[in-house]
């Protein structure tokens, strides 16, 4: 039993689990405060993996080059997107993203495979990250971690506080109450002389720049960049940890991700001890190995069910807050 | 009061005459032309309109007259097919709501929207214009912006005093009841310093008491040397608080005046009734059929003439 919590822990606290927490971060910054529906948060995590990964794969440039490539990328992407639908209303921008979205990843898979190398993904892009790496090599694993995922998860874990600490700053400022006010209603806040479009616009590139550092920090864990891994279900998953933890809190996408991540490796590994060995607790024919991952997001997703019904505002929510109907 | 009860209209437009379209001496917004239709229907036709600065200049009509479409046009929330008009004898054609609010001229909606899940003061505090702190990269460095945000907190505060919403600061402007939201409304637009407040039925779904209320502070806002146009159905507050009154009927302005002068109209009257409210139908019964159908005959030719 120890070994399950202490794998659902290691997956709690992983490269991956991070990449998801920052695109989730993201998400909080569009949907959470700002009132966005940015269903195409793939995107720009995928547009800034591969701008990393490719600007140092393929044209051999230094690593923090690459990372700008990505920022960028991902900057140009919301105004891509925001420009003809930040005007129209909330659905349109959902459609728009969650069509980028796949577009991208389905470009990703099957464009220029020179550069993109279609399903294989990129790699080959670590090792300007890794000669940066200051634990000794004499260490072999730390806390179950082997040292190129301590590495990845120092810088990770350093960024997500970085960026939280930023957020907390931008939010508790006018302009984080410009954003709140425009979720409650944007012709209020039109009428009250606020450029509504242009901060709707800083919005979904700050949060999608945020959604490029999460690319970034999968990509750098996973060593390699596949367009698989950018497919809608990344997008939801994010939104499900985000509201898990609490929309429009700091450290709701945080906790919500930790929380998420560990829930479902915990509930694997359970369902994993259970159907093993040969004289298993659940019998193969009600249960077998290959039906464990499939089984595993059910009953997360049946949690989180519960979850909103007993507790709508999330793990840190005000529950005060989200009583308030809008009239 | 005693000259708007006799039918005449105070000061600066005392010498004004009663049409539609009149010049004012000083008028702070002139609308020329301004159309907007929604495909076959014509919403808005104003061919000519001043608002004379200083006073209280009601704007009345029945359902569906167009009132609040042309709300929406003045205020850049809606884009009419044609026209112009200008504010400070600067042209509003191509200005965003944004801009328009920016500029001076505030207005409030007929649905109150009170920003729910912020408290009260902040809603009051995102009224100011001009703030540092709005802008994203002066956001996150809090000296650059503290000690404006301490001014507009302290002016907030003393706008929620006069409009005794101080003591709900703190709570979820959510939580407020229908007229408090109301005030809270009024006192935001406030926030924003305006030349010319436009109101978009204030007392609608607003208590007895509060409407008494709401009502001086109205008047407060003339006595401070602002402009305030508002939409209104309730005819007694009309009566009471306003100096200039403009009729809307199918888009169109057909009559303006001082209060009194302007609801004996039989323009205003039949816009409102109908032609025929003061025919009965005993009368109708007498002459047999022939008054109605004469009656019938006449708006024929009336509407074949336009």
């Amino acid at each position: 039993m120890i070994d399950v919590l202490q794998s659902a822990l290691h997956d709690a606290f992983s490269p991956i689990g991070l990449s998801f927490i920052l695109a989730a971060i993201g998400l909080n910054v569009h949907y959470g405060y700002t009132g966005l529906l940015n269903f195409g948060q793939a995107a720009f995590c995928a547009v800034g993996a591969y701008g990393m990964g490719v600007g140092i794969a393929s044209f051999d440039l230094p690593l923090a080059v690459g990372l700008l490539i990505g920022v960028a990328a991902a900057a140009v992407l919301a105004l891509i997107l925001g420009i003809p639908t930040l005007r129209l209303r909330a659905d349109y921008l959902a459609i728009a993203t969650i069509a980028a979205a796949e577009i991208l990843r389905l470009c990703f898979s099957a464009t220029y495979k020179e550069y993109f190398h279609a399903r294989d993904g990129v790699s080959g892009f670590t090792a300007g990250f890794r000669s940066l790496n200051p634990y000794p090599e004499s260490v072999d694993t730390v806390l179950t971690y082997n040292l190129d995922d301590l590495w990845v998860l120092t810088v990770g874990w350093i960024v997500v506080a970085l960026v939280c600490l930023y957020l907390w700053s931008q939010m508790r400022s006018p302009w984080g109450r410009v954003l709140k006010s425009i979720r409650e209603d944007e012709l209020a806040a039109q009428s009250l002389g606020k450029n509504v479009y242009g901060y709707k616009m800083q919005a979904l590139v700050l949060g999608g720049v945020i959604g490029a550092f999460g690319g970034f920090i999968g990509g750098l864990g996973l060593a390699s960049v596949q367009p698989d891994s950018f497919n809608t279900d990344f997008t939801f998953i994010a939104f499900t940890m985000l509201i898990l933890g609490g929309a429009a809190r700091i450290l709701g996408p945080v906790i919500g991700g930790v929380l998420f991540w560990f829930a479902l490796s915990f509930i694997g590994g359970v369902l994993g001890k259970l159907t093993s060995g040969d004289d298993p607790v659940i019998p193969p024919h009600v249960l077998d190995n290959q039906q464990l991952s499939s089984v595993r997001f059910m009953i997360v997703g049946l949690v989180l069910m519960l979850l909103m019904i007993y507790r709508p505002q999330g793990i840190i929510g005000d529950r005060k807050e989200l009583a308030i109907n809008e009239r | 009061m005693s000259a708007e009860q006799q039918g005449t209209a105070p000061g600066p437009v005392a010498e004004v005459d009663s049409e539609p379209g009149v010049a004012k001496p000083d008028p702070i917004l002139v609308v020329d032309n301004v159309k907007r239709t929604f495909g076959g229907l014509v919403a808005v036709d104003v061919d000519h309109l001043e608002v004379q600065r200083g006073l209280i200049t009601a704007l009345i009509g029945p359902n569906g007259a167009g009132k609040t479409t042309f709300f929406n046009l003045l205020t850049g929330f809606d884009h009419p097919d044609s026209g112009d008009w200008s504010f400070n004898g600067r042209s509003l054609r191509r200005v965003g709501s944004h801009r328009v609010a920016r500029m001076g001229m505030v207005r409030t909606f007929q649905l109150t929207k009170v920003l729910s899940r912020l408290t009260v003061l902040e809603n009051m505090r995102l009224g100011a214009t001009r703030q540092a702190g709005e802008r994203f990269w002066m956001a996150p460095f809090r000296p650059f912006w503290a000690k404006q945000e301490a001014a507009n907190t302290e002016r907030a505060r003393a706008l929620l005093r006069r409009f005794q919403l101080d003591a709900k600061a703190d709570d979820f402007a959510g939580s407020l009841s229908g007229g408090q939201r109301k005030l809270l409304e009024m006192a935001r637009a406030l926030m924003v310093d305006p030349e010319l407040v436009m109101l978009d039925e204030p007392m609608a779904g607003v208590n007895p008491a509060l409407k008494q209320s709401l009502l001086d502070h109205v008047k407060d806002l003339r006595s401070e040397g602002k402009t305030v146009l508002f939409v209104e159905h309730d005819m007694d507050m009309v009566r009471e608080i306003s100096d200039w009154v403009v009729v809307m009927a199918q888009g169109r302005v057909i009559a303006e005046g001082p209060p009194r002068s302007v609801m004996a109209d039989q323009r205003v009257i039949d816009a409102y009734l109908g032609a025929h409210h003061d025919t009965s139908i005993n009368e109708l019964a007498e002459h047999g059929h022939e008054a109605l159908q004469q009656a019938v005959e006449a708006e024929r030719t009336e509407e074949e003439e336009r």
